[in-house]
């Protein structure tokens, strides 16, 4: 482990053997005052308030390796945001020890700020009212990029994500997936060795996602960044990552390849069917998750899922018919559930 | 230095087109900024002319002589930076700050500066029209005046400092609001915006000598008049300068700590 006191990376180590992101029983908890609902609930915390301590990250452990790209999955709350804001430097861990690039986040060494970034999908850094040109020569100025290097990353950006229109309109005159990568350039304009990635895809439409998702694994590709991201979509996930860690409730419950947690926790897909009559029982062709008025949600062995349907369709009054994945949600609550069995 | 530089310039930019977009709400802060000491030196006028034509050591045309260099004075060092900080930490808009590789304070003066240099010239012509209404009288003393030019820099700095720290409280509470008004409150009537320090009864003179409103307002406003002896501007440099050193200490503990508190309850 990296000497915390150092403020530099250790030179003398070999590359290859040093994680760029390194964390050992991270704890973040939350002390939060809670009363009822009321007035007189309101009252009485006036003179005594009660506090509840929230364990939102709650001792994890993960490596990641130079030009890694893994993703961080888990369901809201399961602290993959206090995460990422410890490995920033926004949080403070409670216990615990994180580095990243042999720096430690919270003191927020300003090179250590420099060789990172962090995007919110929730949230915006570009300026409101004026053209993402001008946030990014801000940006340029606070990051202090030389000038040859900024014209070329922008223009590799630009080329990228195809920002081109984009540059010189009012950034409240762009739709959010326009936004969204505008803001993503503006994180990126300083070339940071380590992206941290906090839904960098929500709300936008399948073909903004695969857009941006190209975009990830390009850059990836061409610097030799190391990425971690979160999503709620499965989709990038698959896209990106070979490596993914799944935390719930701040605890870590799997931490390897993509491939074998599908195979492990999404062995079922999800058939949705509307029937002409309420009554059917389902139970024959699969094992029955929801039946409200006609309205069957089923849940099948993948193997099986083509088999099913055919019978489903050739057996019943159906008026539609849904095949899903399981969503990511179920997935990480299925590992959660194998966890504690 | 030559890269801090770079970054204020870049920040003189980004404010410059922001505010552009804005040009009505440019108009409206401005009426505001020219209101308040209009009232002040409408009221005060009046009271010296029916009371035989001076109250105190202030004649009516040295009432507005007092009320239009105050609201040029205010005006280059006011801030609005506490009621910024409080929706920054609100909105989560801080954690960009504190992902940036560089003391948010420097964006914040820049922003401030800029705002001000576009909005100067339209102060300076209506500080012409109030003089043309109200015939101000004054003693042009030219050293006074050239005194007055770093008087009014540390007063800018000194104001900008403390309002800056006081945005801080935003990290330790959501409820700004009262403490924002306590300040502006002791800030009227101990800064010399409501009147002139000299015609409070001494107790509040002396408090005003040792607190840090006057230095911030009045001190200047009085240099700019001639009305201070050179000794007097000398020992009010010199207090400026004390409480700049005092409000640094200041920025940098507060700034500490609240980002402490900050990272602890969740950026």
């Amino acid at each position: 482990m990296p000497d915390s006191k150092s403020p530099s990376p250790q030179a003398d180590r070999p590359l290859a053997t040093s994680p760029t992101i390194h964390v050992r029983d991270l704890r973040k908890v939350y002390v939060v005052s809670e009363r009822e609902s009321g007035a007189i609930a309101a009252l009485q915390s006036l003179v005594h308030r009660r506090t509840t301590e929230i364990p939102a990250v709650d001792g994890i452990s993960f490596d990641l390796s130079p030009g890694e790209i893994v993703g961080f999955l888990g369901p809201n709350g399961a602290g993959k945001t206090t995460t990422l804001k410890m490995l920033s430097g926004l949080l403070y861990p409670t216990a615990g020890d994180a580095t990243v690039l042999g720096y430690i986040p919270s003191k927020r060494d300003k090179t250590f700020l420099r060789q990172i970034t962090l995007v919110m999908g929730q949230r915006n850094q570009l300026v409101w009212d004026i053209p993402p040109m001008d946030s990014f020569e801000l940006n340029r100025a606070i990051y202090r990029i030389p000038a040859a290097d900024y014209r070329s990353t922008l223009e590799e950006l630009t080329e990228l994500l195809d920002l081109g229109p984009l540059l010189r309109r009012p950034v409240r005159n762009l739709s959010l997936g326009e936004r969204m990568k505008c803001e993503i350039a503006a994180a990126l304009l300083h070339r940071p060795q380590v992206v941290f990635l906090d839904e960098p895809t929500i709300g936008l439409d399948v073909t903004m996602q695969r857009r941006i998702r190209a975009f990830i694994a390009e850059y990836n590709r061409r610097f030799g960044a190391t990425v971690l991201l979160t999503s709620h979509y499965m989709a990038d996930v698959e896209a990106l990552c070979r490596r993914v860690i799944v935390i719930h409730h701040g605890k870590l419950l799997f931490d390897g390849d993509l491939s074998n947690l599908v195979q492990q926790f999404t062995a079922h897909k999800t058939i949705v069917v509307r029937l002409e009559e309420s009554s059917s029982d389902l139970s024959p062709y699969g094992e029955v998750v929801s039946c409200d008025d006609g309205l069957f949600t089923l849940r099948v062995p993948k193997a099986e899922t083509a088999h099913v349907t055919e019978r489903l369709l050739a057996d019943l009054p159906v008026i539609d018919l849904l095949v899903e994945d399981s969503p990511i949600e179920e997935v990480v609550e299925r590992v959660f559930a194998q966890e504690v069995s | 230095m030559r890269t801090l530089a770079d970054l204020y310039v870049q920040q003189f930019k980004t404010t410059f087109a922001s505010m552009l977009q804005y040009r009505a709400s440019l108009v409206i802060w401005m009426i505001a900024h020219v209101l308040e000491p209009l009232v002040y030196l409408i009221v005060w006028s009046t009271v010296s002319s029916t009371g035989g034509g001076s109250v105190g050591d202030y004649t009516t045309r040295e009432f507005a002589a007092y009320f239009i260099v105050m609201m040029l004075v205010n005006h280059v060092t006011y801030t609005w930076i506490m009621y910024e900080y409080e929706y920054r930490i609100r909105e989560g808009a801080l954690s960009f700050a504190l992902l940036k590789p560089v003391h948010p304070i420097h964006s914040d003066i820049a922003d401030n500066v800029s705002s001000k240099l576009i909005t100067l010239p339209g102060m300076l012509v209506v500080a012409i029209v109030l003089a043309l209404m109200f015939h101000p009288s004054s003693h042009i003393v030219v050293w006074a005046i050239l005194a007055g030019v770093p008087a009014l820099l540390l007063a800018f700095l000194l104001r900008f400092l403390l309002e800056w720290s006081l945005a801080q409280v935003a990290f330790w509470t959501t409820r700004v609001g009262a403490i924002n008004h306590t300040y502006y409150v002791m800030m009227l009537f101990l800064s010399g915006q409501i009147a002139p320090l000299t015609l409070f009864p001494s107790p509040i003179q002396a408090a005003a000598a040792v607190l840090p409103f006057r230095w911030m307002i009045g001190f200047p406003v009085e240099l700019l008049l001639g009305r201070l002896t050179p000794g007097e501007a000398l020992t009010g440099l010199a207090a400026q300068a004390a409480w700049l050193v005092v409000a640094f200490a200041v920025v940098r503990i507060v700034w500490r700590a609240g980002v402490r508190a900050y990272s602890a309850v969740g950026a």
